[in-house]
């Protein structure tokens, strides 16, 4: 039992990723009827705006400690950060130690700004040509955003840990009058869970609550009638572009402590997001929510021991299976609408 | 006004005759072949040798390959007589005077393996045939080396062994073209094995993650069978996939498993996110069976480890050279230091492994090309066999005639807990002596065939 609460958990928190890079392609295909393959490396900017700050707060000083030698045996140079003279070492500390909470403010403007100038400056040429098209030229920027990054980062992995303060593991056996020990769960994954979670809901509020949403899903629904109405729609739906890259670039943000960023890292998610929004329907945002979590708990218990032991390989196909039964009893998904990429 | 005529016929027999000269494999058009040929593929004309240095430059290992490109141009500015001569004021053999390579100055030509065996095979084959290598080097990953080590067999070409420890390229698949100076999966659990039992002691239950291809095969059998020889028990191994990147999945059940130890079988991305999940389960501070739960990395990189960040602190591991060897384990190693200065003082920071052991293969060939006389394939294999040497850092080191082997000491290292700078990663615990390493060469199968010179 304590087996199937840690992977329901694990899948929960693979889903928290799945569902919102998948959210920010449906948003785009919904409202563009643009199909992204750059989006995961939108996902990619995201973390590495979270890298960037936090070499942006560690520029620091070099002083000559004479009493330490470095690898070739001259005096140490150490480098210290101009946050401490600035603010004194505890808080330059502190805020050096939450770099990547702090990326969201960072990230937010520079992620809306990058989908904004992808969809001015490329994407809407590709409108009225057809998705292979769109598909081609959004994969080739992908890679051309991927290499730029490896250009200044480097292709190694970069570490950005969490705040001290999220370090370590919540005792869920504990807490809850069962076995301690038994199940417990890393701080970051139980955030990054409930980040998921806000930012979802902040989307889903944001286009159900708001004149701004109401008005892009009447678009969404007959773009043409709104447009006919006086309402400029292409800029509306430019800004749900930077909003998409926006959510996707957060995911990215808070990604980062689960698992160092590289370069290479939106193309892991890509496939398996587009696998996410096919499965839950596309153009259907709730489906896109939805498929994500299902899949992500799918793919941790495949990756029971156990489970391989019975079905070697399953660990490495069980979406695709997933995928293939779902789309044999529902078509269009699993929260589907009729009509949609059906002409 | 042009008078020829287009005709069917003809260009048919355009063509076939294109079609068939095209079909010709370019190992029998190219340089290879060329008429000048002196019994061996690539023999070299003029006053030049050219070496093909094919290393990842794009892809994961980027890095690493980067590092190592740049320790091949050190070799090569040492050996045509530039720079402080680095480790060749070391080495024990004297025959390198810094003019090149027989009379020849060293020239080089670069691929990139994108770690993909069939890109690494690719770009070497241009090397050869198009760039007249007559030698190739290189690499980051096993499955690369074993398939380059292939090509070069089958084209007469000496392959030197770029970072490659899968028991297999000097194993089931060595060749006779094929030489390796970086030390394998075998070694690494023999060497560990003992410091793991001293630290942690003889009743402990391991579980292994091993990544889902022959390196991380070879490694967890290795560390298996030398852990169980020990005491241990091996409570169970799960195989990765080598996409995998994501690890709690895997992790999360380790704790409840009855196990206290931890190996993980990875290397690259997947060693720092399995570590980097690892820690975040909290394997480091946990209990088990009544004792602290340990985690174990058979093959440390230093400039992975630095991708795990704090991660690594306190876990052992086991390296095939580290740059402050010297300074810790003294004189024995020389070398070192003076290959980390040439190093530093050209590039601003310490080599990785990987650097270091190109960069004596680069020495070892040139060396065994000087002392045989000639370029030819089987003359430098032949030079290279059970032979001796000394001051390339690693100690006294032997090429094993029987596998073409390198056999030296091995160093067990343990991720530092408060390092000093960015390069200051890892802490020599032990090096285990070369005796301790060695194996039979037939227990790993495999036909080391003869010496193929090409043309």
């Amino acid at each position: 039992m304590d087996q199937i609460i840690l992977q329901i958990l694990n899948g929960l928190d693979k889903g928290s990723a799945y569902a919102l890079i998948a959210l920010g392609l449906t948003l785009i295909f919904g409202t563009l009827g643009v199909v992204n393959f750059a989006h995961g490396a939108l996902f990619m900017l995201g973390a590495f705006c979270t890298v960037t700050l936090s070499r942006l707060l560690g520029i620091s000083r070099t002083v000559i400690d004479e009493t330490r030698t470095d690898f070739l045996g001259n005096p140490l140079k150490v480098e210290i950060p101009y946050l401490y003279d600035w603010f004194g070492e505890a808080t330059g500390a502190a805020i050096i130690d939450w770099a990547v909470p702090l990326s969201i403010i960072f990230a937010i403007p520079i992620m809306i700004s990058i989908g904004v100038i992808m969809e001015r400056g490329l994407i809407k040429h590709f409108y009225n040509r057809p998705h292979a098209d769109q598909i081609l030229v959004t994969f080739g920027l992908a890679i051309v955003l991927q290499e730029i990054i490896k250009y200044y980062f480097g292709a190694n992995q970069i570490p950005a840990p969490a705040p001290e303060a999220f370090t370590g593991s919540f005792d869920f056996g504990a807490a809850f009058g069962a076995k301690a020990g038994a199940i417990i769960y890393p701080y970051w994954r139980i955030v990054y869970f409930c980040f998921a979670m806000i930012l979802i809901g902040a989307v889903f509020a944001f286009l159900r609550f708001t004149t701004f949403g109401m008005v892009v899903r009447a678009g969404m629904a007959d773009r043409e009638t709104v447009g006919l109405l006086g309402i400029n729609i292409d800029r509306r739906f430019t800004i749900m572009f930077g909003i998409a890259a926006a959510v996707a670039g957060l995911a990215g943000v808070m990604y980062t402590p689960i698992n160092s960023p590289n370069y290479h890292m939106g193309m892991d998610f890509l496939v398996i997001s587009f696998v996410v929004v096919v499965v839950g329907g596309m153009g259907s945002l709730p489906g896109a929510v939805l498929a994500g979590f299902v899949l992500g708990i799918l793919e941790s218990f495949a990756s029971m021991r156990e489970v391989i032991e019975f079905l070697p390989g399953i660990n490495q196909v069980v979406i695709y299976l997933a995928a293939i039964i779902i789309l044999l009893t529902r078509p269009r998904g699993l929260m589907g609408r009729k009509g949609v990429m059906e002409d | 006004m042009s008078n020829s005529k287009l005709t069917r016929r003809g260009l048919i027999k355009t063509g076939a005759v294109a079609g068939a000269g095209l079909a010709t494999p370019t190992l029998f058009t190219g340089n290879v072949w060329a008429a000048a040929h002196a019994g061996y593929t690539n023999a070299p004309q003029g006053d030049t040798v050219t070496l093909g240095f094919n290393v990842p430059q794009t892809g994961p290992y980027a890095d690493e390959g980067a590092d190592e490109l740049r320790a091949y141009q050190l070799a090569v500015e040492h050996l045509n007589g530039g720079g402080d001569g680095g480790m060749m004021q070391t080495f024990s053999s004297k025959v390198l005077d810094g003019t090149g390579i027989l009379g020849k100055k060293v020239e080089f030509v670069t691929g990139d393996t994108q770690t993909k065996p069939d890109a690494a095979r690719a770009s070497a084959r241009s090397m050869i045939e198009k760039d007249g290598a007559v030698m190739i080097t290189g690499g980051s990953s096993s499955g690369v080396a074993v398939a380059v080590q292939a090509l070069c067999q089958e084209a007469g070409i000496i392959f030197m062994a770029g970072l490659t420890h899968s028991n297999d390229t000097t194993g089931k698949d060595k060749k006779a073209n094929g030489f390796r100076h970086f030390f394998n999966s075998y070694m690494s659990g023999a060497a560990l094995a003992p410091i793991l039992a001293d630290r942690y002691g003889n009743d402990r239950k391991a579980y292994h993650l091993t990544a889902d291809y022959n390196w991380g095969y070879t490694t967890e059998e290795a560390v298996r069978t030398s852990t169980e020889a020990m005491g241990w028990e091996t409570v169970a191994a799960v195989k990765t996939p080598l996409a995998q990147t994501d690890f709690s999945s895997y992790v999360a059940p380790v704790l409840n498993s009855g196990a206290d130890v931890l190996v993980l079988n990875h290397y690259g991305g997947n060693m720092v996110n399995s570590l980097t999940s690892a820690v975040q389960f909290g394997l480091r501070a946990a209990e088990a069976n009544g004792k602290n739960f340990e985690i174990v990395v058979p093959l440390y990189s230093r400039l992975m480890a630095k991708g795990a960040g704090e991660n690594v602190a306190g876990i052992f591991g086991s390296t095939n050279w580290h740059w402050s060897l010297e300074n810790v384990a003294g004189a024995k190693y020389a070398g070192t230091n003076a290959f980390v200065k040439s190093f530093g003082e050209k590039y601003g920071f310490p080599p990785s492994q990987a650097a270091h052991t190109v960069y004596c293969q680069t020495l070892l060939y040139a060396d065994a090309a000087q002392r045989a006389g000639s370029f030819n394939p089987c003359a430098i294999a032949e030079a290279l066999e059970d032979y001796s040497f000394d001051g390339l850092g690693n100690g006294p080191t032997m090429y094993r005639g029987a596998d073409h082997q390198c056999f030296k000491d091995v160093l067990v290292v343990k991720g530092k807990e408060n390092p000093d700078n960015e390069f200051d990663l890892l802490e020599i615990v032990d090096v285990t002596p070369t005796e301790q390493v060695s194996y039979d060469p037939a227990i790993f199968g495999g036909e080391l065939g003869s010496c193929n010179p090409g043309a």
